[in-house]
């Protein structure tokens, strides 16, 4: 055998050494760093980018930067609403990345000088990289809201669209609520994070009606035209275990919030409720707008799938909800989780000069509660298309669940608990 | 080669890699393999076993598995979909690269 210690270690890797304890590939420590590769934020996207950049090259150093102590799961918590579960069942502390060798800095990005590869950070440092993956995340749009463009509005009707202190605060508005009481949802126009989610929340506070609070009643005011994702099995739960307790109201795009009157104001119409929870219309956060990384509609960033680079700014990668998402790609925690294994092998190849993968594929699955057991999923696969320069979903796979279940329920529990694993330890 | 870390890795490596694979080879079905770890855990180590985990298992009872989910012999929730979407010669991938990883 001659090999050479890099031929060695990719030969390796064909055979999973990555598995065989004693033969991992040698340590950042003991060689020359093969490159610097700076994170901006530290959730699913992130998270999972710098996770595997360690995982498959441990000789890149993996700064991420994020600005909360924890990571608090999005997915899962429409259950903490309903009382189902807790938001310290649903968080995750940043030790797993730490120990793999990434460095976690708890600071904000304020910043990009793509010119000389540097991020700013509010505590006063600079960064310096050779690549740059920003997974941002989203931003509310309460300029599209007058009533709403406070912060004082914004604490009295939430949104609990990200998780963590707002999920409590609404779950303490529900307890809060009159039996009888009626609560008030807005969902915006897609595109927005996670398709299915308005929908299980939904059925989520449903079920917490009809255990604690039997007489209360929920208005739906959708945006859209009909239920985005998973439509007849989300209905046909409406229509059976929560009849006569969902007002479902199609094409109500919000005008305005009337805070003080808990009223929710649409075009023609004003509705009143006893609890109010709003959800914006969303864009690419402000450190991808500031850093010129929005290309589409003010709103999202367009990216090469084959590496998740940019299309505006060369050496910086953006992931997750913030993209501008290819064709029947939701906005979800799995896609993101995919994008950034895309984005760490492509990441690799650019900075070891090897070829970068032609064809990259994504699979999603998104798990949706409709009590505290049963669950109904939807999937698919995507696959790069070199002729339309994109990922396409794979015609004949993916699809929805028959009926919900409570064999889907233990999946999506397993389903959360691999993904915050395989994403942030 | 006298790099003293390889002598007892290059054993373990020859029984477990028939057919070495180029590395470019190896690190596009790494990556394919990946698409699998959001729900079975990274590199098939699948958190408290639901769904299962895939490391270690046999290559060839791996790739009866999904073929089966494929050509729908077999029935399941997600995986009968999921399978749909990769061609044969990416399932043999992705059961290869679990097979050689510890469980």
């Amino acid at each position: 055998m001659n090999l050479s210690r890099r031929e060695f270690l990719q030969w390796g890797a064909a055979a999973g050494a990555t598995a065989l304890s004693g033969c991992s590939t040698a340590p950042a420590s003991g060689g020359a760093s093969a490159g610097r590769v700076v994170v901006i934020g530290g959730g699913i996207g992130g998270g999972t980018a710098a996770k595997y950049l360690k995982l498959w090259a441990p000789d890149i150093d993996v700064t991420v930067i994020e600005r909360e102590p924890r990571f608090i799961s999005c997915p899962i918590s429409n259950l903490v609403l309903s009382g189902s579960t807790t938001l310290a069942d649903i968080s995750r502390d940043y030790g797993g990345l730490a120990a793999r060798g990434v460095r976690v800095l708890r600071d904000t990005a304020v910043a990009i000088d793509p010119v000389a590869k540097s991020v700013r950070l509010a505590g006063g440092d600079a960064l310096d990289y050779d690549r740059l993956i920003v997974s941002p995340s989203v931003d509310f749009m309460y300029d599209t809201i007058p009533g709403l463009n406070n912060t004082a509005a914004q604490n009295e009707v939430l949104h609990a669209w990200k998780a963590g202190p707002q999920t409590l605060a609404l779950r303490k508005q529900l307890e809060s609520m009159r039996d009888g009481g009626v609560f008030v949802f807005h969902i915006p126009l897609a595109p927005y994070r996670c398709p299915p989610g308005p929908y299980e929340r939904i059925c989520l506070i449903a079920d917490y009606f009809k255990r604690a609070k039997p007489k209360s009643k929920i208005i739906a005011l959708d945006s859209n035209q009909d239920v985005v994702s998973k439509g007849r099995l989300f209905k046909a739960v409406w229509n059976s275990q929560y009849k006569g307790m969902i007002d479902y109201r199609p094409n109500s795009e919000i005008a305005d919030v009337d805070v003080r009157g808990r009223t929710v104001k649409l075009q023609f119409d004003d509705v009143k409720g006893d609890v109010l929870n709003v959800v914006p219309p969303q864009r690419a956060a402000q450190i991808a707008r500031e850093a010129g990384l929005v290309t589409a509609n003010n709103r999202w960033c367009g990216v090469d799938w084959q590496t998740c680079e940019s299309t505006a700014v060369k050496g910086v990668h953006v992931l997750g909800d913030a993209t501008l998402s290819a064709s029947a790609m939701p906005k979800s925690a799995s896609m993101a989780n995919q994008h950034a294994k895309v984005c760490a092998a492509a990441v690799i190849a650019l900075l070891k000069g090897q070829p970068v993968n032609p064809g990259p594929m994504m699979m999603n699955t998104c798990y949706s509660f409709v009590d505290s057991r049963n669950v109904i999923h939807v999937a698919s696969v995507h696959h790069y298309s070199a002729a339309n320069k994109t990922m396409l979903p794979v015609k004949g796979a993916g699809g929805l669940s028959d009926k919900p279940s409570e064999l889907e329920g233990t999946y999506a529990w397993g389903w959360a608990r691999n993904i915050w694993a395989d994403s942030l330890s | 080669m006298t790099h003293p870390w390889i002598g007892p890795c290059a054993a373990a490596l020859l029984a477990v890699a028939a057919t070495p694979l180029s590395a470019q080879d190896a690190s596009f079905g790494r990556a394919l393999a990946a698409t699998c770890s959001t729900c079975h855990g990274t590199d098939g180590r699948s958190v408290g076993g639901v769904p299962p985990g895939l490391a270690g298992r046999g290559r060839g009872e791996l790739l009866q598995l999904l073929m089966d989910f494929k050509s729908g012999k077999r029935p399941g929730t997600i995986m009968p979909q999921q399978a749909k979407g990769y061609s044969d010669a990416q399932l043999e991938q992705i059961a290869a690269y679990f097979a050689a990883v510890k469980p």
